[in-house]
């Protein structure tokens, strides 16, 4: 039963991690950049839906929706002012504005709300479901379930929807892509907005179960980690590895010395590195000249 | 006879390198233009300076009236040029029928599932392989699913970059009898961008020889066919008659 019990909840952390690799992966792909302020983002959305809920008093139903649709904008403004005049710079570049963008989001996020930790008062949390000796606080069942409509909705997104082969066609050639006429740059600030979405979900999602403070966004260390296990670049990978690493986390909590659980997500990177460097789920294609 | 396409004295450069050096070129409505060239001698930079895939530094490009250069590819792909560039270019995970809807992501209207028939009437083979992911296309199919998708667009003007690179004598026919009956049937004006001069030759109806970025000879493509030049260089029908001419002394460029 504890087995079993430390699978749901790693299944639970891990859940957010993939959504965070999700992000990462979604504008890895499209774009070729990484964006390293992924987390802070699902840092910020956390607080838009703090703001929303516990500030304004807006019922939950309206916040989450709103959360993710201001989010989505954040993401397409940040797009457009910061990551579009970045097209063609040097890789490193890129990076570093992101991390920059990281430390930003982190300064602001404190001077509007504050550094000490707030909650995120969800109408589940607190309510656990017994399923015989196993018991899963609805918070954590919040986060598997919406993860998984989640990946339900962007499959049907990615698979049937005219904007979204759009958006895989411009990931997989992007001058082809230019020259059958799909507008390639607003596919970027729209994959910028999905991500961000997707990030404030995550943020929604977890904050009912760790506090809010500016730093939580450092989990996008491990997501990204999670994005590598998982081979940067698939989107299903991403969630994958994301659990892999949530629920070795957990594991390692309980069976290891202390201090193993923090490191088990890079431990388990560097295994995978080593025995399998693509990934579980490899998409590295050929780049023709 | 109005022209499509003009082209007036474009200039690019790759870093400091110029690549175009003031090339003008007219391209007919309801013509086929060929464009020969060896490598390197500019003529995929035409086409992309045409295409907005790369701004030319000076000089314009009109087409249908319009100076068009200095804009985005996707946005002079909408006004109806579609450019299959070299080496095909296909959305390698996408399946055959979702390459072909992209051709027509730009378009709204309801004919678009008419012109998907119409594409797999051209090509019966790609109508076979509908599902198949067209990175397991072999070379030929790939070419022919790059042409399929830029019909879908229904353009008035296709650029088509060497369609004849790495297939067979057999597909090079059977690609180039297709542009013949695109421009017959279709009406589609097409800019043929070869070093196959045979096959560009004898599909064409005006050519253009390019070399180190300039324009060296303009003529009817039946009248190109019979230039010494062309026969010599392009078409390697070498005159074995009184002392061999040794080309490399004569004659090394048309500068």
């Amino acid at each position: 039963m504890e087995v079993l019990q430390l699978l749901i909840s790693g299944i639970s952390q891990g859940c957010v991690y993939g959504l965070i690799a999700l992000g990462f992966v979604l504008i890895y792909k499209a774009t070729e950049m990484v964006n390293f302020a992924q987390g802070d983002i699902m840092m910020l959305g956390a607080y838009v839906a703090i703001t929303f809920i516990s500030l304004w008093e807006v019922p939950y139903y309206w916040a989450v929706p709103a959360t993710i649709l201001v989010m989505a904008t954040v993401g397409v403004i940040l797009e457009r002012v910061l990551l579009r005049p970045m097209i063609g710079e040097p890789h490193f570049a890129v990076l570093m504005l992101t991390i920059g963008l990281g430390f930003v989001l982190r300064a602001l996020a404190g001077a509007i709300w504050g550094n000490e930790p707030r909650a995120l008062p969800m109408p589940y949390v607190g309510d656990v479901l017994r399923l015989g000796e196993v018991v899963i606080g609805y918070e954590n069942l919040a986060i598997i379930l919406g993860t998984a409509l989640l990946c339900l909705l962007m499959w049907l997104f990615f698979s049937f929807t005219r904007i979204g082969i759009a958006m895989q066609a411009a990931s997989q050639n992007q001058l082809a892509a230019f020259y059958v006429g799909i507008p390639v740059k607003r596919m970027f600030s729209l994959v910028w907005a999905l991500s961000a979405a997707i990030a404030a979900l995550a943020g929604i999602l977890t904050a009912p179960v760790s506090l809010v403070d500016p730093l939580i966004g450092f989990v996008g260390i491990k997501a990204f980690a999670a994005a590598i296990v998982g081979g940067f670049g698939s989107m299903p990978g991403a969630i994958i590895g994301g659990l892999l690493v949530g629920v070795v986390e957990q594991f390692a909590g309980l069976y290891l010395p202390p201090g193993f659980s923090d490191m088990s997500a890079y431990v388990l990177l560097l295994v995978m590195l080593v025995i399998r460097p693509q990934g579980l789920f490899a998409t590295m294609q050929k780049k023709k000249v | 006879m109005s022209n499509l396409l003009e082209i007036r004295n474009i200039e690019t450069y790759y870093g400091p390198v110029m690549a175009i050096r003031g090339v003008s070129m007219d391209v007919p409505q309801g013509k086929i233009v060929s464009l020969l060239g060896a490598n390197g001698a500019g003529k995929t930079t035409v086409l992309k300076a045409i295409s907005g895939a790369m701004d030319p530094q000076k000089g314009t490009v009109t087409y249908d009236g319009v100076d068009i250069q200095g804009h985005d590819p996707d946005w002079v792909a909408r006004k109806g040029i579609a450019h299959v560039p070299e080496g095909r270019e296909v959305f390698p995970f996408l399946n055959v029928d979702e390459n072909l809807r992209m051709g027509a992501f730009s378009r709204r209207d309801a004919e678009i599932q008419q012109d998907l028939d119409m594409v797999y009437d051209y090509f019966p083979i790609l109508k076979e392989l509908h599902k198949a992911q067209a990175v397991n296309l072999s070379g030929g199919q790939q070419q022919m699913l790059a042409i399929g998708r830029a019909l879908m667009l229904r353009p008035k003007l296709m650029l088509l970059d060497e369609p004849s690179l790495g297939l067979s004598p057999r597909l090079v026919h059977e690609i180039s009898e297709i542009i013949a009956r695109l421009n017959a049937e279709q009406g589609v004006t097409v800019l043929l961008v070869e070093q196959n001069a045979k096959m560009a030759l004898e599909v064409g109806d005006y050519g253009y020889v390019m070399e180190i970025g300039r324009i060296v000879m303009e003529d009817t493509c039946e009248r190109l066919r019979e230039a010494p030049d062309i026969q010599e260089f392009y078409l390697g029908m070498k005159d074995h008659g009184v002392r061999g001419r040794r080309r490399w002394k004569q004659r090394k460029t048309w500068r």
